[in-house]
C-alpha cells in the first residue's frame, strides 16, 4: 500500500509526459495533480501509521546488481524518518502540482511540465525511501536531472540553459564525492546496505584505512566524502552557485525542488546516516562549520539581492545552513524538524513570490515593484505568514524549529556549536531584515511599475490561492503540532530506530536546558530586524542607499555574491576549455600524430623522394657510387685485418 | 536443439547472406531494394538465432560451452575450435543486435553501389562473430585481422570528405599492432606446441617470456580499445565513417581490443598482467581525463562522441585490470553499455546529418521545437553515456569505480573526475544542438523521426533501460568466467609480492 504512493507519481509522469497529445492539457493536469493527491493522502495515513503505531516496514522489490560481495536491492524502507520526508514530499508536490494549473496556464506545453513535476516527485520517493547507497544515488541524479530539465524548461532562453547545465554540473561535483563515499563504504564494510552498514558501524568507529597514500581514520573520510554529495545537492558554501541561478526555472518549480524538496535532501542524507556520522566526530565539526558559515554567507548576500526570488533562494541556502549545524551538533530530529517546517514557509514565499510575479506581469525585479498591497490582498496576507514563519516569530512553525536548532547549537558546548550558536543569531537578524525588506519593497511605497503594469494588477484565481492557503495553515500549525513529537518528550518513542544518537551526546536534552536569555535571543534579534527593515524602507527610504554607498566595498561584495562565480570561471571553467582546446590541437594534433601516423608518412614520402633521386639513371652516377662502395669495402677489409 | 550447430550457424549465415546479395542482379533500384532486404531478413534472423546462445547458456557451467571442434590442418594441430563464456557470448549478441539496426540506419542514407555495402557488413558481421567465438589462435588472428578488411573498405568508399586519410590512419595504427600480436602468437605457438586457446589459457609461461608476449598483445589490443596515446585514428575514422559504420566502429570493433584482454592477457600471461597494471592504470586515467577535456572542446558532433568513446574505454581498460569481481564485470557491463549507447548517440548524429547534410554544432539549435520526439530520445542516450543510474552507463561505470577504489584510491579518485567532465561536454552538446532558439530556415523545415527510425530506436531505448534497472540478466552469466579470472590473477598477484619480498 506504502509502495503505491511511491509509483503513483511516476504512473502519472509516465501518461502525461508520453500521451499528453492524446489526454490534452487537462487531461494531463487532471491525471498529474489526482495522482500526486492520493499521494499526498497516502502519505498522511503512511505518518500516523509508522510515527504513532509503529508500523515501520521494508519492501523488497528485486536484485538490481549483484557482482561478487557488490549486492544491491532495489526495496523502499518505510520507518519514521521516510514517512515525515514522503509527507512532505508528496504534500508539497501535491500544492505545487495543483498551483500550477493555474500558474502555467498560458504556456505551451503544459502535458510536458506536469510530466516533469510528476516525475521530479517519484525520484525524490526514491531518494527517501532508499534501503541502501546506491539506490539512494539513484533517486538522487534522478531528481537532478528532473531539476535540470525544470530549470530549463524555458529552452528558448540562453540564461535558462545556461542555469540548467551549471545545476547539473556543480551537482555532479557534490556527487564526485558522493560515489566516492559509496565506494569507501563498500570498501570499508563490504556492504552498501544500511542496516549492515549501521549495524558495523560502532567497530568501525576508530579505524583507519589507506586513502591517497595517507593513513586516514576510516569513517572521518568516508562522512566527508559523502558530506561533500550532500554539499552539492543542498548548496552549502562552495558548492552553492547553482542554486540562486536556478530561479531560472518556472516559480513552483522554485517552490518544490529549489525550497521544499530536493535541495533538503542533503539533510535527509546526513540524518539518514546518523548512526555512522555519530561515530565521526570530525565529520559533525565540519558540517556544523560548513552549515553555520553557509547560514551567514547566503543571509549577507540576500539583504543586497532586488530579484525577489532570488532574495528568497538566498534564503532557502541560509535556512538549509541551519539545518546543517543542526546536524554537526547531533540535533538530527531538529535538522528534520526545521526540513519539515521550512518546506511548509518557504514553499509559501516562493508561490507567494510567483503570485505577486503572475500579477505583475512576469516581473520579478523588486525595484519595478511597490505599492501593490491592496490590489492582491491574499497574497499579501500569504507572504506575511510566510515571512513571520521563517523569522521565527513566536507561534508560528519557524519559531519552534529554528529555536531549537541555536539552543541545541549553544547546549552543545562546544567551539563549533557556539560558532555556530552566534552565527545563527547573526543571520536570523539577518533574515528578518531581508523578509520584511521584500515585504516592504514589494507591496509597500509608491508604485515603481509602469502604468500598463499597473493597470493589469490582479488576485491571482482559485487555483492558485488554494495551495497557499494549505500551505499557510502548515507554515502557521505546523511546528506547533509536530514539537511534542519531533524534538520534545515523545521523540524517542516516535523517531524508534530511524535516528541514532550516541549515548554521549544528548542535544535534545541539552537543549531544553539552556539558559533563558539563549531562548529569548531569537525572537529579540527577528523584531530587531523587522525594526531595521521598517526603518530603512518605510520610514527613511533613502536611508539603504546610503548605507551601500558609506559601505561600498563591503556592499559590493556581498551584492556580488562573494564573489563565487567570478572565480570559479577563472579557475575551473575557462582553464577545462583552454586545456581542451589545447590537448587536442597541440596533443593529438601536433604531438601525437605529428610524431606518430602522419610523422611517419611525411618521413617514409622524404625518404622515398631522397632514394628516387639517387635513380638518375646516368651511368656514371651508378659507376661513381660503385667505386666509392669498392673504396669502403677494401678499407673496412684491410682495417679489420690489421 | 542441443546439437545444432548454432556458433558455426551465426558465424556464417551472414556470409550467405552476402552471397546471396552479390548474385542479385537487375536495375540499380531492384538490385538496391532486394540487396537490402537479403540483408535486414539476414541479420535478423541471425539475431534471432544468436538468442539460443543466451536462452541455452548455463550460467553454473565452468568452461566454454556450444564448442565445436573439428581438424583443420593436423599437421600444424591447427583445428576448427568454436566456443563461448559468459564473456564472448554477450559481445557476439551485441555484434548481432547491432547489425539489423544498422541495416536499417543505412535504408535511405547510402544510395550508391548498395549491394558492395551491404555484401562488406555481412562479412564484417561474419568476422566479428567468428572472432569472438573462435578459441583457436589461427581462427581468431584471421578474424580479427579479417574486420579490418570490410571496415576500411566502408570507410575509403562510402565515408566523408576525407576519407582515404581516414582509412588509411585506421589500417596501419590496427596493422602495426597486429604484426606484433602475430610474432606473439608464433611464440605461443612454439611453446605449447598447439594453437588451441584453452590450452594457453591453462598453460604456466615463464615469467621473463610473459612479459615480452604480454607487450606484444598489448601493443596489438591497445590501439584497437584504442588507449591514450595510440587513439588518434578513432576520431577522424568517426567522422568519415558513414553512420552505420561508426555504430559498428563504436560499438563492436572497439570492444575486441579489452576482448583481448580478457581472453589473452590476463589469463596467460597473469604475471605480467599485474606487473603492468600500473601502466595501464595510468593510460586509462590519461585517456578519462585528457579526452574528456578535448571533447570539451569539439565543433564537430561525431568528433566529440568519437573522443567521449576513448573516454568511456578508459573506464573499461581500468576495470579489467583492477583484477577485481566488481571491476571486470563492470568493465564488460560497460563495454555492452557503450556498444548500445554510444551506436545510439551515432545514429542520433546520423538523424540529423541525414536532413542537414553537417555535423558542425554551431550549425544546429533549438532543434527541440520541430523535433521533440528526438530530443527525447537524444536525451535519453545522453544521460545513458553520462551514467545516469537507471539508465546502463551507470552500472558498468559504478562497478568500475567500486572495483578501482578497491586497488588503489588515487586511481579511483581520479576515474571518478570523468563523472563530472563526461557531463559537462554532454550536457554543452545537447544544449547546443537541441535547445535555444530556432532560427535558421534550414532547421525549421527538419522533420521529427520517421517510422523506420523509431524502429530503429524503440529496441536501443529498450536495451538501455532494461541494462540499468535490471542488469542480474546479463551480470548472473559473467560471474563464473570472471571469478575463475580474478582467482588466477589473485594468485599471480600473491606470487608477485613473494618474489618481491624474497628480493628484499
Amino acid at each position: 500500500m506504502f509502495a503505491v504512493a511511491i509509483f503513483l507519481p511516476l504512473l502519472a509522469a509516465v501518461v502525461a509526459g508520453f500521451f499528453g497529445r492524446w489526454i490534452g492539457d487537462r487531461g494531463a493536469q487532471i491525471v498529474t495533480c489526482g495522482g500526486l493527491l492520493i499521494s499526498m493522502l497516502i502519505s498522511w495515513w503512511m505518518l500516523y501509521a509508522i510515527g504513532f503505531q509503529q508500523q515501520a516496514q521494508t519492501v523488497e522489490l528485486f536484485t538490481w546488481m549483484a557482482s561478487g560481495s557488490f549486492e544491491v536491492s532495489w526495496a523502499l524502507r518505510f520507518d519514521t524518518l521516510t514517512a515525515v520526508m514522503v509527507f512532505v514530499v508528496t504534500t508539497v508536490s501535491a500544492m505545487v502540482h495543483v498551483y500550477s494549473v493555474g500558474y502555467m496556464s498560458h504556456d505551451h506545453s503544459i502535458p510536458r511540465f506536469m510530466a516533469y513535476l510528476s516525475i521530479f516527485t517519484f525520484f525524490m520517493l526514491m531518494l527517501v525511501t532508499a534501503d541502501n547507497f546506491v539506490q539512494m544515488f539513484f533517486g538522487w541524479e534522478g531528481v537532478g536531472v528532473a531539476s535540470y530539465l525544470l530549470i530549463g524548461f524555458w529552452y528558448d532562453r540562453p540564461s535558462a540553459n545556461a542555469a540548467a547545465m551549471k545545476a547539473f554540473i556543480v551537482n555532479r561535483v557534490g556527487d564526485f564525492g558522493f560515489a566516492l563515499g559509496i565506494m569507501a563504504i563498500f570498501f570499508l564494510f563490504g556492504t552498501v546496505s544500511f542496516d549492515a552498514v549501521f549495524q558495523a558501524a560502532p567497530q568501525m568507529a576508530g579505524k583507519t584505512f589507506q586513502f591517497l597514500g595517507m593513513e586516514v581514520d576510516a569513517l572521518t573520510t568516508a562522512c566527508l566524502l559523502l558530506f561533500v554529495g550532500a554539499m552539492g545537492k543542498s548548496a552549502q558554501l562552495g558548492l552553492h552557485t547553482w542554486l540562486p541561478d536556478a530561479m531560472e526555472g518556472p516559480t513552483p518549480v522554485s517552490a518544490l525542488i529549489h525550497a521544499a524538496t530536493m535541495v533538503t535532501a542533503g539533510v535527509f542524507m546526513l540524518v539518514r546516516l546518523s548512526p555512522v556520522f555519530e561515530y565521526a566526530p570530525a565529520a559533525l565539526a565540519v558540517v556544523t562549520v560548513v552549515g553555520a558559515s553557509t547560514a551567514i554567507f547566503a543571509a549577507t548576500v540576500g539583504m543586497t539581492q532586488f530579484d525577489i526570488k532570488r532574495v528568497i533562494a538566498y534564503s532557502t541556502c541560509s535556512q538549509l545552513g541551519y539545518m546543517f549545524f543542526a546536524i554537526g551538533v547531533s540535533a538530527y530530529q531538529a535538522a528534520i524538524f526545521h526540513l519539515m517546517t521550512h518546506a511548509f514557509f518557504k514553499a509559501l514565499l516562493f508561490l507567494g513570490a510567483g503570485s505577486v510575479i503572475h500579477a505583475m506581469s512576469d516581473e520579478q525585479d523588486m525595484r519595478r515593484m511597490g505599492g501593490i498591497w491592496r490590489l492582491i490582498p491574499t497574497t499579501y496576507a500569504m507572504m506575511w505568514i510566510g515571512s513571520l514563519a521563517l523569522a521565527g516569530l513566536p507561534f508560528f512553525a519557524g519559531f519552534y524549529s529554528k529555536d531549537i536548532i541555536l539552543e541545541a547549537a549553544y547546549g552543545a558546548h562546544s567551539g563549533v556549536g557556539q560558532y555556530a550558536f552566534w552565527l545563527g543569531i547573526v543571520a536570523a537578524l539577518l533574515t528578518a531584515f531581508y523578509s520584511w525588506r521584500l515585504i516592504f519593497l514589494t507591496f509597500h511605497g509608491k508604485p515603481r511599475a509602469n502604468e500598463h503594469v499597473m493597470a493589469h494588477v490582479h488576485e491571482s484565481p482559485p487555483v492558485m490561492i488554494g495551495p497557499l492557503v494549505v500551505l499557510a495553515l502548515g507554515a502557521v500549525f505546523s511546528g506547533w503540532l509536530a514539537y511534542e513529537a519531533f524534538v520534545g518528550h515523545d521523540h524517542k518513542a516516535f523517531w524508534g530506530a530511524a535516528i541514532f544518537v550516541a549515548e554521549r551526546h544528548d542535544p535534545l536534552e541539552a537543549a531544553h536546558h539552556v539558559p533563558g536569555w539563549v531562548k529569548l535571543l531569537p525572537i529579540f534579534v527577528a523584531v530587531a530586524g523587522i525594526l531595521v527593515a521598517w526603518i530603512a524602507y518605510i520610514l527613511r527610504p533613502g536611508l539603504p542607499e546610503a548605507t551601500a554607498e558609506a559601505l561600498r566595498p563591503i556592499h559590493r561584495f556581498f551584492f556580488n555574491k562573494w564573489y563565487f562565480d567570478e572565480l570559479y570561471d577563472r579557475l575551473f571553467v575557462r582553464p577545462a576549455f583552454y586545456l581542451g582546446r589545447g590537448l587536442w590541437k597541440t596533443g593529438d594534433g601536433a604531438l601525437i600524430d605529428g610524431v606518430g601516423p602522419d610523422g611517419v608518412a611525411a618521413a617514409t614520402r622524404s625518404l622515398s623522394v631522397q632514394a628516387s633521386r639517387l635513380q638518375s639513371g646516368y651511368v656514371y652516377h651508378y659507376a661513381f657510387a660503385m667505386l666509392i662502395g669498392v673504396v669502403v669495402l677494401v678499407s673496412w677489409y684491410l682495417y679489420a685485418r690489421i | 536443439m542441443s546439437d545444432l550447430p548454432i556458433l558455426s550457424l551465426v558465424t556464417f549465415l551472414p556470409l550467405v547472406g552476402a552471397a546471396l546479395i552479390f548474385v542479385i542482379r537487375g536495375d540499380a533500384e531492384t538490385v538496391a531494394r532486394n540487396a537490402r532486404n537479403v540483408a535486414l531478413w539476414t541479420t535478423c534472423i541471425n539475431f534471432l538465432l544468436s538468442l539460443l546462445l543466451w536462452i541455452d547458456f548455463e550460467p553454473g557451467l565452468a568452461g566454454f560451452q556450444f564448442v565445436e571442434k573439428a581438424n583443420w590442418i593436423a599437421d600444424f594441430n591447427i583445428t576448427y575450435h568454436l566456443g563461448v563464456d559468459g564473456i564472448s557470448v554477450f559481445f557476439i549478441l551485441l555484434s548481432t543486435f547491432l547489425m539489423p539496426i544498422c541495416v536499417l540506419a543505412s535504408w535511405e542514407a547510402v544510395e550508391k553501389r548498395v549491394k558492395e555495402y551491404l555484401i562488406a557488413f555481412l562479412v564484417l558481421e561474419t568476422m566479428m562473430v567468428g572472432m569472438f567465438s573462435s578459441l583457436d589462435f589461427v581462427m581468431f588472428y584471421i578474424f580479427f585481422e579479417g574486420v579490418l578488411i570490410p571496415m576500411f573498405l566502408i570507410i575509403g568508399i562510402w565515408g566523408g570528405q576525407r576519407r582515404v586519410y581516414a582509412a588509411f590512419k585506421f589500417f596501419l595504427y590496427t596493422l602495426l599492432g597486429s604484426v606484433l600480436m602475430l610474432l606473439a602468437i608464433l611464440a605461443i605457438y612454439v611453446q605449447i606446441g598447439s594453437t588451441d586457446i584453452p590450452t594457453a589459457m591453462a598453460f604456466a609461461f615463464a615469467p621473463a617470456l610473459q612479459t615480452w608476449l604480454w607487450l606484444a598483445f598489448f601493443a596489438s589490443f591497445a590501439v584497437k580499445v584504442p588507449m591514450w596515446p595510440v587513439h588518434t585514428w578513432l576520431p577522424d575514422a568517426h567522422v568519415e565513417a558513414p553512420t552505420a559504420g561508426s555504430v559498428i566502429l563504436a560499438g563492436v570493433l572497439l570492444k575486441m581490443g579489452a576482448y583481448g584482454f580478457l581472453r589473452f592477457s590476463l589469463p596467460m600471461f597473469p604475471d605480467a598482467s599485474v606487473y603492468f597494471a600500473p601502466l595501464v592504470y595510468t593510460l586509462s586515467i590519461v585517456a578519462i581525463i585528457y579526452t574528456s577535456l578535448v571533447a570539451l572542446a569539439q565543433e564537430d558532433m561525431k568528433k566529440l562522441i568519437a573522443y567521449s568513446s576513448v573516454a568511456h574505454m578508459g573506464y573499461v581498460t581500468l576495470g579489467i585490470f583492477t583484477f577485481t569481481q566488481q571491476g571486470m564485470e563492470g568493465a564488460i557491463f560497460q563495454m555492452l553499455s557503450h556498444g548500445i549507447v554510444s551506436g545510439a548517440l551515432f545514429l542520433c548524429v546520423g538523424v540529423v546529418y541525414d536532413r542537414l547534410h553537417t555535423r558542425e554544432i554551431a550549425r544546429y539549435g533549438g532543434l527541440v521545437h520541430r523535433m521533440p520526439k528526438y530530443a527525447v530520445v537524444f536525451m535519453l542516450f545522453m544521460m545513458a553515456s553520462v551514467g545516469l543510474p537507471g539508465t546502463s552507463g551507470f552500472v558498468g561505470e559504478f562497478l568500475v569505480l567500486v572495483g578501482a577504489f578497491r586497488a588503489n584510491t588515487w586511481v579511483a579518485l581520479l576515474a571518478t573526475t570523468g563523472v563530472v567532465l563526461g557531463c559537462t561536454y554532454m550536457l554543452y552538446l545537447y544544449r547546443r544542438v537541441i535547445f535555444g532558439k530556432l532560427t535558421r530556415d534550414d532547421l525549421k523545415a527538419m522533420l521529427d523521426l520517421d517510422r523506420r527510425e523509431i524502429a530503429i530506436f524503440a529496441p536501443l531505448v529498450v536495451l538501455v533501460l532494461w541494462m540499468g534497472i535490471y542488469p542480474s540478466s546479463f551480470l548472473d552469466l559473467m560471474e563464473l568466467p570472471v571469478g575463475q579470472l580474478v582467482d588466477r590473477l589473485k594468485l599471480a598477484e600473491a606470487a608477485g609480492q613473494a618474489i618481491f619480498l624474497v628480493q628484499r
